[in-house]
Protein backbone atom coordinates (compact mmCIF):
# COMPACT_ATOMS: atom_id res chain seq x y z
CA UNK A 1 0.00 0.00 0.00
CA UNK A 2 3.31 2.42 -0.10
CA UNK A 3 2.79 5.18 -2.34
CA UNK A 4 5.37 6.98 -3.70
CA UNK A 5 5.34 10.25 -1.01
CA UNK A 6 7.72 9.65 1.60
CA UNK A 7 5.36 11.90 3.80
CA UNK A 8 2.57 9.04 3.59
CA UNK A 9 4.89 6.62 5.80
CA UNK A 10 5.72 9.49 8.69
CA UNK A 11 3.02 9.70 10.79
CA UNK A 12 2.09 5.87 11.20
CA UNK A 13 5.15 5.36 13.19
CA UNK A 14 3.64 6.79 16.15
CA UNK A 15 0.19 4.75 15.39
CA UNK A 16 1.89 1.29 16.67
CA UNK A 17 1.13 1.89 20.03
CA UNK A 18 -1.88 -0.80 21.00
CA UNK A 19 -5.22 0.40 20.44
CA UNK A 20 -6.38 0.54 24.09
CA UNK A 21 -4.31 2.72 25.09
CA UNK A 22 -4.48 4.76 22.54
CA UNK A 23 -8.09 5.45 23.03
CA UNK A 24 -7.54 6.23 26.27
CA UNK A 25 -4.70 8.77 25.97
CA UNK A 26 -7.21 10.11 23.11
CA UNK A 27 -10.02 10.52 25.47
CA UNK A 28 -8.34 11.85 28.07
CA UNK A 29 -6.96 14.44 25.71
CA UNK A 30 -10.79 15.51 24.91
CA UNK A 31 -11.53 15.56 28.54
CA UNK A 32 -8.38 17.37 29.79
CA UNK A 33 -9.55 20.00 27.22
CA UNK A 34 -13.08 20.44 27.92
CA UNK A 35 -11.98 20.47 31.95
CA UNK A 36 -9.73 23.56 30.84
CA UNK A 37 -12.76 25.39 30.04
CA UNK A 38 -14.71 25.06 32.64
CA UNK A 39 -11.84 25.81 35.04
CA UNK A 40 -11.56 28.84 32.95
CA UNK A 41 -14.90 30.08 33.15
CA UNK A 42 -16.43 28.50 36.55
CA UNK A 43 -19.69 30.19 36.55
CA UNK A 44 -21.41 27.57 35.27
CA UNK A 45 -20.31 25.39 37.98
CA UNK A 46 -21.86 28.52 40.27
CA UNK A 47 -25.08 28.67 38.93
CA UNK A 48 -25.66 24.98 39.04
CA UNK A 49 -25.23 25.40 42.75
CA UNK A 50 -28.70 27.46 42.50
CA UNK A 51 -31.25 24.73 42.53
CA UNK A 52 -30.50 22.40 44.99
CA UNK A 53 -30.14 25.03 47.49
CA UNK A 54 -33.53 25.86 46.49
CA UNK A 55 -35.05 22.48 46.69
CA UNK A 56 -32.68 21.31 49.78
CA UNK A 57 -33.62 24.87 51.61
CA UNK A 58 -36.85 26.11 50.59
CA UNK A 59 -38.58 22.74 49.40
CA UNK A 60 -36.88 20.54 52.06
CA UNK A 61 -37.40 22.09 54.85
CA UNK A 62 -40.73 23.00 54.28
CA UNK A 63 -41.72 18.96 53.39
CA UNK A 64 -39.84 17.69 56.10
CA UNK A 65 -42.75 19.52 58.61
CA UNK A 66 -45.25 17.27 56.48
CA UNK A 67 -44.03 14.02 58.06
CA UNK A 68 -46.23 12.31 55.89
CA UNK A 69 -43.46 10.61 53.87
CA UNK A 70 -41.92 7.44 55.10
CA UNK A 71 -38.52 7.63 55.14
CA UNK A 72 -37.30 5.21 58.13
CA UNK A 73 -34.94 5.97 60.49
CA UNK A 74 -33.55 9.41 58.63
CA UNK A 75 -35.18 12.37 58.42
CA UNK A 76 -36.86 13.59 55.45
CA UNK A 77 -34.39 16.55 54.17
CA UNK A 78 -31.52 13.42 54.75
CA UNK A 79 -33.60 11.47 52.95
CA UNK A 80 -34.18 13.66 49.86
CA UNK A 81 -30.41 15.14 50.03
CA UNK A 82 -28.92 12.01 47.83
CA UNK A 83 -32.02 12.53 45.39
CA UNK A 84 -31.41 15.93 44.76
CA UNK A 85 -27.38 15.43 44.43
CA UNK A 86 -28.95 13.12 41.83
CA UNK A 87 -31.11 15.19 40.47
CA UNK A 88 -28.62 17.90 39.83
CA UNK A 89 -26.24 16.19 38.22
CA UNK A 90 -29.27 15.00 36.02
CA UNK A 91 -30.07 18.52 34.86
CA UNK A 92 -26.72 19.69 34.62
CA UNK A 93 -25.64 16.77 32.10
CA UNK A 94 -28.91 16.53 29.83
CA UNK A 95 -27.75 19.62 28.61
CA UNK A 96 -24.14 18.64 28.08
CA UNK A 97 -25.00 17.86 23.97
CA UNK A 98 -25.57 20.95 23.42
CA UNK A 99 -22.26 21.91 23.52
CA UNK A 100 -21.79 19.54 20.92
CA UNK A 101 -24.40 20.87 18.09
CA UNK A 102 -22.47 24.28 18.87
CA UNK A 103 -19.08 22.55 17.81
CA UNK A 104 -20.82 21.07 14.77
CA UNK A 105 -21.74 23.75 13.74
CA UNK A 106 -18.41 25.83 14.54
CA UNK A 107 -16.56 22.98 12.34
CA UNK A 108 -14.89 21.42 15.25
CA UNK A 109 -16.56 18.27 15.10
CA UNK A 110 -15.91 18.15 11.32
CA UNK A 111 -11.50 18.23 12.51
CA UNK A 112 -12.04 16.02 15.03
CA UNK A 113 -13.75 13.74 12.72
CA UNK A 114 -10.87 13.64 10.13
CA UNK A 115 -8.37 12.91 12.98
CA UNK A 116 -6.87 9.04 13.02
CA UNK A 117 -8.50 8.88 17.19
CA UNK A 118 -10.69 6.26 17.66
CA UNK A 119 -14.62 7.53 17.43
CA UNK A 120 -15.45 6.25 20.53
CA UNK A 121 -12.65 8.83 22.20
CA UNK A 122 -14.40 12.06 21.40
CA UNK A 123 -17.53 10.18 23.56
CA UNK A 124 -15.99 9.14 26.28
CA UNK A 125 -13.99 12.47 27.05
CA UNK A 126 -16.98 14.40 27.07
CA UNK A 127 -18.29 11.84 29.45
CA UNK A 128 -14.99 12.12 31.66
CA UNK A 129 -15.31 15.65 31.73
CA UNK A 130 -18.62 14.95 32.60
CA UNK A 131 -18.38 13.33 35.09
CA UNK A 132 -16.12 15.62 36.91
CA UNK A 133 -18.19 17.93 36.70
CA UNK A 134 -20.85 15.61 38.82
CA UNK A 135 -17.92 15.66 40.93
CA UNK A 136 -17.76 19.52 41.82
CA UNK A 137 -21.74 19.19 41.98
CA UNK A 138 -20.94 16.62 44.60
CA UNK A 139 -18.92 19.42 46.47
CA UNK A 140 -21.90 21.44 46.42
CA UNK A 141 -24.01 19.06 48.01
CA UNK A 142 -21.94 18.53 50.54
CA UNK A 143 -20.97 21.76 51.41
CA UNK A 144 -25.07 22.27 51.73
CA UNK A 145 -25.41 19.17 53.64
CA UNK A 146 -23.39 20.57 56.12
CA UNK A 147 -24.67 23.82 56.34
CA UNK A 148 -28.24 21.96 56.77
CA UNK A 149 -26.80 19.77 60.12
CA UNK A 150 -27.84 16.67 57.72
CA UNK A 151 -25.98 13.88 58.88
CA UNK A 152 -23.10 12.42 56.94
CA UNK A 153 -21.64 9.50 56.76
CA UNK A 154 -17.97 10.35 56.85
CA UNK A 155 -16.17 7.62 55.93
CA UNK A 156 -13.58 7.22 52.96
CA UNK A 157 -14.80 4.40 51.13
CA UNK A 158 -18.86 5.74 51.37
CA UNK A 159 -17.51 9.50 50.26
CA UNK A 160 -15.34 8.06 47.24
CA UNK A 161 -18.23 5.64 46.38
CA UNK A 162 -20.85 8.88 46.34
CA UNK A 163 -18.24 10.24 43.82
CA UNK A 164 -17.66 7.59 41.78
CA UNK A 165 -21.58 7.09 41.58
CA UNK A 166 -22.05 10.25 40.55
CA UNK A 167 -19.25 10.75 38.01
CA UNK A 168 -21.25 7.40 36.79
CA UNK A 169 -24.21 8.89 36.56
CA UNK A 170 -23.41 12.38 34.98
CA UNK A 171 -21.46 10.14 32.44
CA UNK A 172 -24.62 8.25 31.71
CA UNK A 173 -26.92 11.26 31.44
CA UNK A 174 -24.49 12.93 29.18
CA UNK A 175 -24.05 10.28 26.82
CA UNK A 176 -27.83 10.12 26.60
CA UNK A 177 -27.82 13.82 25.95
CA UNK A 178 -24.49 13.55 23.14
CA UNK A 179 -27.27 10.94 21.72
CA UNK A 180 -30.25 13.14 21.75
CA UNK A 181 -27.83 15.62 19.97
CA UNK A 182 -26.74 13.57 16.82
CA UNK A 183 -30.06 12.60 16.25
CA UNK A 184 -32.01 16.16 16.22
CA UNK A 185 -28.78 18.61 15.13
CA UNK A 186 -30.34 21.32 15.78
CA UNK A 187 -29.95 23.23 19.02
CA UNK A 188 -33.55 24.79 19.37
CA UNK A 189 -35.27 20.83 19.13
CA UNK A 190 -32.67 19.88 21.85
CA UNK A 191 -33.90 22.58 24.11
CA UNK A 192 -37.41 21.37 23.55
CA UNK A 193 -36.47 17.48 23.86
CA UNK A 194 -33.99 18.48 27.19
CA UNK A 195 -37.09 20.24 28.78
CA UNK A 196 -39.24 17.62 28.10
CA UNK A 197 -37.04 14.96 29.70
CA UNK A 198 -35.60 16.08 32.84
CA UNK A 199 -39.09 16.51 34.61
CA UNK A 200 -40.53 13.15 33.78
CA UNK A 201 -36.92 11.63 34.50
CA UNK A 202 -36.78 13.58 37.87
CA UNK A 203 -40.49 13.07 39.18
CA UNK A 204 -40.31 9.10 37.80
CA UNK A 205 -37.73 8.12 40.27
CA UNK A 206 -37.15 7.71 44.15
CA UNK A 207 -35.31 11.19 44.19
CA UNK A 208 -37.71 12.94 46.47
CA UNK A 209 -40.19 10.03 47.82
CA UNK A 210 -39.32 6.36 48.06
CA UNK A 211 -40.63 3.84 45.49
CA UNK A 212 -43.33 2.29 48.15
CA UNK A 213 -45.47 4.97 48.14
CA UNK A 214 -45.75 5.34 44.19
CA UNK A 215 -49.31 3.91 42.19
CA UNK A 216 -47.50 0.33 40.53
CA UNK A 217 -47.64 1.85 36.89
CA UNK A 218 -44.85 4.88 38.00
CA UNK A 219 -43.11 2.25 40.03
CA UNK A 220 -42.75 0.28 36.84
CA UNK A 221 -41.66 3.43 35.59
CA UNK A 222 -39.14 4.07 37.77
CA UNK A 223 -37.34 0.69 37.94
CA UNK A 224 -36.35 1.34 33.79
CA UNK A 225 -34.98 4.98 34.39
CA UNK A 226 -31.07 4.83 35.88
CA UNK A 227 -31.56 7.47 37.98
CA UNK A 228 -33.43 5.96 40.47
CA UNK A 229 -30.54 3.56 40.92
CA UNK A 230 -28.39 6.09 41.11
CA UNK A 231 -30.32 7.66 43.96
CA UNK A 232 -30.90 4.09 45.46
CA UNK A 233 -26.58 4.15 45.86
CA UNK A 234 -26.08 7.49 46.77
CA UNK A 235 -28.76 7.42 49.44
CA UNK A 236 -26.66 4.00 50.72
CA UNK A 237 -23.44 5.79 50.79
CA UNK A 238 -24.33 9.21 51.58
CA UNK A 239 -25.83 9.45 54.45
CA UNK A 240 -25.36 8.51 58.22
CA UNK A 241 -28.62 5.45 58.67
CA UNK A 242 -29.61 5.35 54.94
CA UNK A 243 -30.42 2.78 53.14
CA UNK A 244 -30.31 1.61 49.34
CA UNK A 245 -33.21 -0.94 48.51
CA UNK A 246 -31.53 -2.68 46.00
CA UNK A 247 -28.10 -4.47 46.23
CA UNK A 248 -25.06 -1.41 45.93
CA UNK A 249 -22.77 -4.05 43.85
CA UNK A 250 -26.12 -4.35 41.75
CA UNK A 251 -26.58 -0.77 41.70
CA UNK A 252 -23.23 0.39 39.90
CA UNK A 253 -23.35 -2.83 37.70
CA UNK A 254 -26.45 -1.68 36.15
CA UNK A 255 -25.32 1.95 35.69
CA UNK A 256 -21.82 0.78 34.28
CA UNK A 257 -23.80 -1.59 32.12
CA UNK A 258 -26.02 1.64 31.09
CA UNK A 259 -22.89 3.77 30.18
CA UNK A 260 -21.31 1.37 28.09
CA UNK A 261 -24.56 0.80 26.26
CA UNK A 262 -25.21 4.52 25.51
CA UNK A 263 -21.34 4.97 24.82
CA UNK A 264 -21.00 2.49 22.16
CA UNK A 265 -24.68 3.74 20.14
CA UNK A 266 -23.57 7.12 20.68
CA UNK A 267 -19.92 5.98 19.20
CA UNK A 268 -21.95 4.95 16.20
CA UNK A 269 -23.92 8.10 15.84
CA UNK A 270 -21.45 10.61 16.32
CA UNK A 271 -20.10 10.48 12.80
CA UNK A 272 -23.66 11.52 11.62
CA UNK A 273 -22.87 14.90 12.99
CA UNK A 274 -20.98 15.98 9.92
CA UNK A 275 -23.44 14.52 7.73
CA UNK B 1 -2.52 17.01 -17.45
CA UNK B 2 -1.56 19.36 -20.31
CA UNK B 3 -4.50 20.07 -22.01
CA UNK B 4 -7.55 21.16 -20.70
CA UNK B 5 -10.53 18.74 -21.41
CA UNK B 6 -13.80 19.22 -21.65
CA UNK B 7 -15.31 15.70 -21.78
CA UNK B 8 -17.55 16.04 -18.53
CA UNK B 9 -16.91 13.16 -15.88
CA UNK B 10 -13.62 11.87 -16.59
CA UNK B 11 -10.55 13.71 -17.09
CA UNK B 12 -6.80 14.92 -14.70
CA UNK B 13 -4.46 12.34 -14.27
CA UNK B 14 -5.37 9.23 -15.99
CA UNK B 15 -6.93 7.02 -12.97
CA UNK B 16 -4.56 4.53 -11.32
CA UNK B 17 -1.08 6.28 -12.16
CA UNK B 18 0.68 5.82 -9.26
CA UNK B 19 1.83 9.63 -8.70
CA UNK B 20 -1.14 10.80 -7.93
CA UNK B 21 -2.54 12.20 -4.45
CA UNK B 22 -5.96 12.30 -4.86
CA UNK B 23 -7.79 10.03 -7.37
CA UNK B 24 -11.30 9.67 -7.67
CA UNK B 25 -13.25 6.48 -9.51
CA UNK B 26 -16.91 7.64 -10.42
CA UNK B 27 -17.40 9.08 -6.85
CA UNK B 28 -20.74 9.69 -6.27
CA UNK B 29 -23.40 11.00 -2.85
CA UNK B 30 -26.74 11.20 -3.58
CA UNK B 31 -28.85 12.73 -0.54
CA UNK B 32 -32.09 11.09 -1.27
CA UNK B 33 -33.40 12.25 -4.80
CA UNK B 34 -30.88 14.73 -5.09
CA UNK B 35 -27.30 13.78 -6.36
CA UNK B 36 -24.94 16.01 -5.14
CA UNK B 37 -21.93 14.35 -6.36
CA UNK B 38 -22.47 12.99 -9.89
CA UNK B 39 -19.61 10.43 -10.64
CA UNK B 40 -17.00 12.10 -11.26
CA UNK B 41 -13.32 10.89 -11.59
CA UNK B 42 -10.28 12.93 -11.30
CA UNK B 43 -6.66 12.98 -10.54
CA UNK B 44 -4.75 15.26 -8.34
CA UNK B 45 -0.61 14.63 -8.87
CA UNK B 46 1.76 14.82 -5.58
CA UNK B 47 2.70 18.40 -4.39
CA UNK B 48 -0.12 20.55 -6.48
CA UNK B 49 -2.47 23.00 -5.29
CA UNK B 50 -5.73 22.07 -7.04
CA UNK B 51 -8.37 24.33 -6.94
CA UNK B 52 -12.09 22.83 -7.10
CA UNK B 53 -14.31 25.43 -7.63
CA UNK B 54 -18.19 26.18 -8.46
CA UNK B 55 -21.02 27.58 -7.14
CA UNK B 56 -22.11 27.39 -3.96
CA UNK B 57 -24.26 23.88 -3.85
CA UNK B 58 -22.55 22.50 -6.85
CA UNK B 59 -21.61 19.48 -4.98
CA UNK B 60 -17.80 20.68 -3.23
CA UNK B 61 -18.02 20.92 -0.15
CA UNK B 62 -19.70 16.83 -0.40
CA UNK B 63 -16.70 16.15 -2.15
CA UNK B 64 -14.11 17.09 0.62
CA UNK B 65 -16.31 15.55 2.44
CA UNK B 66 -15.99 12.15 1.01
CA UNK B 67 -12.19 12.85 0.07
CA UNK B 68 -11.61 13.14 3.94
CA UNK B 69 -13.86 10.29 4.84
CA UNK B 70 -16.62 12.35 6.76
CA UNK B 71 -19.13 10.97 4.68
CA UNK B 72 -19.46 7.94 2.86
CA UNK B 73 -19.90 7.88 -1.18
CA UNK B 74 -23.36 6.17 -2.44
CA UNK B 75 -21.49 4.67 -4.88
CA UNK B 76 -17.55 5.08 -6.43
CA UNK B 77 -14.88 5.21 -4.29
CA UNK B 78 -11.49 7.68 -4.32
CA UNK B 79 -7.75 7.04 -3.65
CA UNK B 80 -6.44 9.45 -0.71
CA UNK B 81 -1.99 9.63 -0.34
CA UNK B 82 -2.52 6.09 -1.54
CA UNK B 83 -5.30 4.14 -0.07
CA UNK B 84 -8.79 3.99 -0.65
CA UNK B 85 -11.46 5.90 1.70
CA UNK B 86 -13.89 3.65 1.99
CA UNK B 87 -11.97 0.50 2.35
CA UNK B 88 -9.53 2.02 4.54
CA UNK B 89 -10.58 5.24 5.75
CA UNK B 90 -8.04 5.26 9.35
CA UNK B 91 -5.21 4.64 6.89
CA UNK B 92 -6.47 8.04 4.86
CA UNK B 93 -7.04 9.64 8.58
CA UNK B 94 -3.27 9.73 9.54
CA UNK B 95 -2.18 10.78 5.96
CA UNK B 96 -4.56 14.11 5.42
CA UNK B 97 -4.87 17.57 6.96
CA UNK B 98 -8.45 19.23 6.87
CA UNK B 99 -9.59 22.85 7.50
CA UNK B 100 -13.07 23.16 7.36
CA UNK B 101 -14.90 26.01 6.05
CA UNK B 102 -16.77 27.18 9.06
CA UNK B 103 -14.24 28.52 12.56
CA UNK B 104 -12.71 25.11 13.89
CA UNK B 105 -10.14 26.63 16.36
CA UNK B 106 -11.56 26.45 20.18
CA UNK B 107 -11.87 29.93 20.87
CA UNK B 108 -12.10 29.02 24.83
CA UNK B 109 -8.18 27.48 24.51
CA UNK B 110 -4.68 29.24 23.58
CA UNK B 111 -3.12 28.90 20.41
CA UNK B 112 -0.98 26.20 21.84
CA UNK B 113 -3.62 24.08 23.69
CA UNK B 114 -5.64 23.80 20.28
CA UNK B 115 -2.94 22.69 18.57
CA UNK B 116 -1.55 20.28 21.63
CA UNK B 117 -5.40 18.68 21.38
CA UNK B 118 -4.70 17.78 17.71
CA UNK B 119 -1.08 16.13 18.05
CA UNK B 120 -2.41 14.00 21.14
CA UNK B 121 -5.42 13.30 18.55
CA UNK B 122 -2.72 12.02 15.95
CA UNK B 123 -1.00 9.59 18.91
CA UNK B 124 1.99 11.90 18.51
CA UNK B 125 4.30 11.19 21.76
CA UNK B 126 5.06 14.23 23.88
CA UNK B 127 8.69 15.21 22.50
CA UNK B 128 7.51 14.76 18.81
CA UNK B 129 4.97 17.00 20.23
CA UNK B 130 6.68 19.62 21.43
CA UNK B 131 9.22 20.07 17.99
CA UNK B 132 6.49 19.68 15.89
CA UNK B 133 3.91 22.58 17.03
CA UNK B 134 6.96 24.94 17.57
CA UNK B 135 7.81 24.38 14.24
CA UNK B 136 3.93 24.45 13.19
CA UNK B 137 3.98 27.67 15.01
CA UNK B 138 6.98 29.29 13.36
CA UNK B 139 6.13 28.22 10.28
CA UNK B 140 2.56 29.78 10.59
CA UNK B 141 4.09 33.13 11.61
CA UNK B 142 2.06 32.37 15.25
CA UNK B 143 4.88 31.92 17.61
CA UNK B 144 4.31 35.62 19.74
CA UNK B 145 0.93 34.76 19.97
CA UNK B 146 0.72 31.15 21.10
CA UNK B 147 -0.15 31.51 24.69
CA UNK B 148 -3.19 33.72 23.83
CA UNK B 149 -6.51 32.87 23.64
CA UNK B 150 -7.77 32.06 20.17
CA UNK B 151 -11.15 34.40 20.74
CA UNK B 152 -8.31 37.54 20.90
CA UNK B 153 -7.00 36.33 17.50
CA UNK B 154 -7.57 38.35 14.37
CA UNK B 155 -9.61 36.29 11.67
CA UNK B 156 -6.54 35.67 9.88
CA UNK B 157 -4.60 34.64 12.64
CA UNK B 158 -7.16 31.42 13.28
CA UNK B 159 -7.19 30.38 9.71
CA UNK B 160 -3.24 30.02 10.58
CA UNK B 161 -3.58 28.30 13.55
CA UNK B 162 -6.04 25.77 11.70
CA UNK B 163 -3.35 25.30 9.16
CA UNK B 164 -0.75 24.78 11.39
CA UNK B 165 -3.22 21.94 13.40
CA UNK B 166 -3.73 20.07 10.24
CA UNK B 167 -0.28 19.93 9.00
CA UNK B 168 1.17 18.88 12.49
CA UNK B 169 1.61 15.64 11.76
CA UNK B 170 3.22 15.94 7.90
CA UNK B 171 -0.11 15.02 5.61
CA UNK B 172 0.60 13.96 2.32
CA UNK B 173 -2.44 15.86 1.49
CA UNK B 174 -4.16 18.40 3.10
CA UNK B 175 -7.80 19.97 2.34
CA UNK B 176 -8.86 23.38 3.19
CA UNK B 177 -12.68 24.25 2.52
CA UNK B 178 -13.32 27.47 1.13
CA UNK B 179 -9.67 28.78 3.05
CA UNK B 180 -9.90 32.60 2.86
CA UNK B 181 -13.55 33.26 3.00
CA UNK B 182 -14.06 36.17 5.11
CA UNK B 183 -10.44 37.08 4.90
CA UNK B 184 -8.88 41.22 4.43
CA UNK B 185 -7.22 41.20 1.06
CA UNK B 186 -3.76 41.27 3.45
CA UNK B 187 -4.84 38.28 5.40
CA UNK B 188 -5.78 36.45 2.31
CA UNK B 189 -2.59 36.61 0.74
CA UNK B 190 -0.66 35.17 4.01
CA UNK B 191 -2.95 32.82 4.12
CA UNK B 192 -1.59 32.07 0.18
CA UNK B 193 1.67 32.46 0.56
CA UNK B 194 1.94 29.76 3.45
CA UNK B 195 -0.04 27.07 1.33
CA UNK B 196 2.28 27.28 -1.38
CA UNK B 197 4.82 27.45 1.14
CA UNK B 198 4.04 24.19 2.95
CA UNK B 199 3.78 23.04 -1.10
CA UNK B 200 7.56 23.85 -1.56
CA UNK B 201 8.94 23.69 1.69
CA UNK B 202 7.51 19.59 2.49
CA UNK B 203 5.68 18.37 -1.12
CA UNK B 204 2.40 18.31 0.44
CA UNK B 205 -0.64 18.37 -1.90
CA UNK B 206 -3.49 20.70 -1.64
CA UNK B 207 -6.84 20.17 -2.42
CA UNK B 208 -8.95 23.72 -1.85
CA UNK B 209 -12.28 24.65 -2.77
CA UNK B 210 -13.49 28.05 -3.55
CA UNK B 211 -15.02 30.26 -5.59
CA UNK B 212 -13.20 32.86 -5.41
CA UNK B 213 -11.40 33.72 -8.86
CA UNK B 214 -8.41 35.30 -7.89
CA UNK B 215 -7.47 32.97 -5.42
CA UNK B 216 -8.19 29.98 -8.17
CA UNK B 217 -5.53 32.32 -10.79
CA UNK B 218 -3.46 33.07 -7.85
CA UNK B 219 -2.71 30.20 -5.62
CA UNK B 220 -3.93 26.66 -7.76
CA UNK B 221 -1.85 25.03 -10.33
CA UNK B 222 -5.02 23.30 -11.61
CA UNK B 223 -8.48 23.78 -11.49
CA UNK B 224 -11.68 21.71 -12.16
CA UNK B 225 -14.83 23.86 -11.77
CA UNK B 226 -18.16 21.78 -10.90
CA UNK B 227 -21.23 22.26 -11.57
CA UNK B 228 -24.56 20.47 -10.41
CA UNK B 229 -22.04 17.79 -9.22
CA UNK B 230 -20.55 17.04 -12.11
CA UNK B 231 -17.18 17.93 -13.32
CA UNK B 232 -17.14 20.78 -15.99
CA UNK B 233 -13.90 21.14 -17.00
CA UNK B 234 -10.45 20.25 -15.83
CA UNK B 235 -6.95 22.54 -16.44
CA UNK B 236 -4.34 25.10 -15.65
CA UNK B 237 -5.71 28.49 -15.17
CA UNK B 238 -4.25 29.83 -18.31
CA UNK B 239 -5.18 26.92 -20.41
CA UNK B 240 -8.69 27.80 -19.26
CA UNK B 241 -9.19 31.21 -20.20
CA UNK B 242 -7.32 30.13 -23.70
CA UNK B 243 -10.36 27.68 -24.22
CA UNK B 244 -12.53 30.54 -24.37
CA UNK B 245 -10.29 33.14 -26.43
CA UNK B 246 -8.30 36.02 -26.01
CA UNK B 247 -8.76 38.03 -23.40
CA UNK B 248 -11.21 35.56 -21.25
CA UNK B 249 -10.82 35.65 -18.17
CA UNK B 250 -11.51 33.27 -15.54
CA UNK B 251 -14.77 34.31 -14.41
CA UNK B 252 -15.94 34.30 -17.62
CA UNK B 253 -14.91 30.50 -18.50
CA UNK B 254 -16.60 30.20 -14.97
CA UNK B 255 -19.85 31.29 -16.42
CA UNK B 256 -19.13 29.13 -19.23
CA UNK B 257 -18.94 25.66 -17.42
CA UNK B 258 -20.85 26.56 -14.63
CA UNK B 259 -23.88 27.69 -16.92
CA UNK B 260 -24.37 30.89 -15.21
CA UNK B 261 -23.18 33.69 -12.60
CA UNK B 262 -20.84 32.80 -9.60
CA UNK B 263 -23.31 34.34 -7.57
CA UNK B 264 -26.31 32.03 -8.24
CA UNK B 265 -26.99 29.40 -6.64
CA UNK B 266 -26.66 27.75 -2.88
CA UNK B 267 -29.70 27.69 -0.59
CA UNK B 268 -30.49 29.03 2.81
CA UNK B 269 -28.19 26.84 4.20
CA UNK B 270 -25.26 27.28 2.48
CA UNK B 271 -25.74 31.21 2.71
CA UNK B 272 -26.06 31.64 6.92
CA UNK B 273 -22.80 29.12 7.00
CA UNK B 274 -20.75 31.46 4.75
CA UNK B 275 -22.04 34.53 6.21
CA UNK B 276 -22.02 33.18 9.63
CA UNK B 277 -18.11 32.63 8.99
CA UNK B 278 -17.85 35.88 7.43
CA UNK B 279 -18.63 37.65 10.17
CA UNK B 280 -16.99 35.82 12.74
CA UNK B 281 -13.77 36.03 10.71
CA UNK B 282 -14.23 40.15 10.54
Amino acid sequence: MATSSAHAELPAVSAKTSSIFSLFSESAAIAEVELKKVLRDPTELFTRAVQPTLWLVVFGQVFSRVRGIPTGNVSYLAFMTPGILAQSVLFAAIFYGIAVIWERDLGIIHKLLVSPAHRAAFVLGKAISSGFRGGMQCVIIYILALALHIQIQWKVLSILGVFAGVGLGSAIFATFSLIIACIVKSRERFMGIGQVLTMPLFFASNAIYPLALMPKWLRVVALVNPLTYLVDALRGLMIAGGQNTHNMAGNFGLLIAIFVVLAAIAARLYPTLVR
Amino acid sequence: MSDAQTNGNSSGAAPGAPEAAIETFALTRNFGEICAVDHISLGVPHGEIFGLLGPNGAGKSTTIKMLTTLLEPTSGTARVAGFDIVAAPEEVRRRIGYVPQMLSADGALTGIENLTLSAKLYGMARAERKERIAEALEFMGLADAATRLVRTYSGGMIRRLEVAQAMLHRPAVLFLDEPTIGLDPVARRTVWERLRELKERYGITVLITTHDMDEAEELCDELAIMHQGKIGVIGKPAELRATLGEGATLDDVFAHYSGGSIHEGGNYGDIQRTRRVASRLG
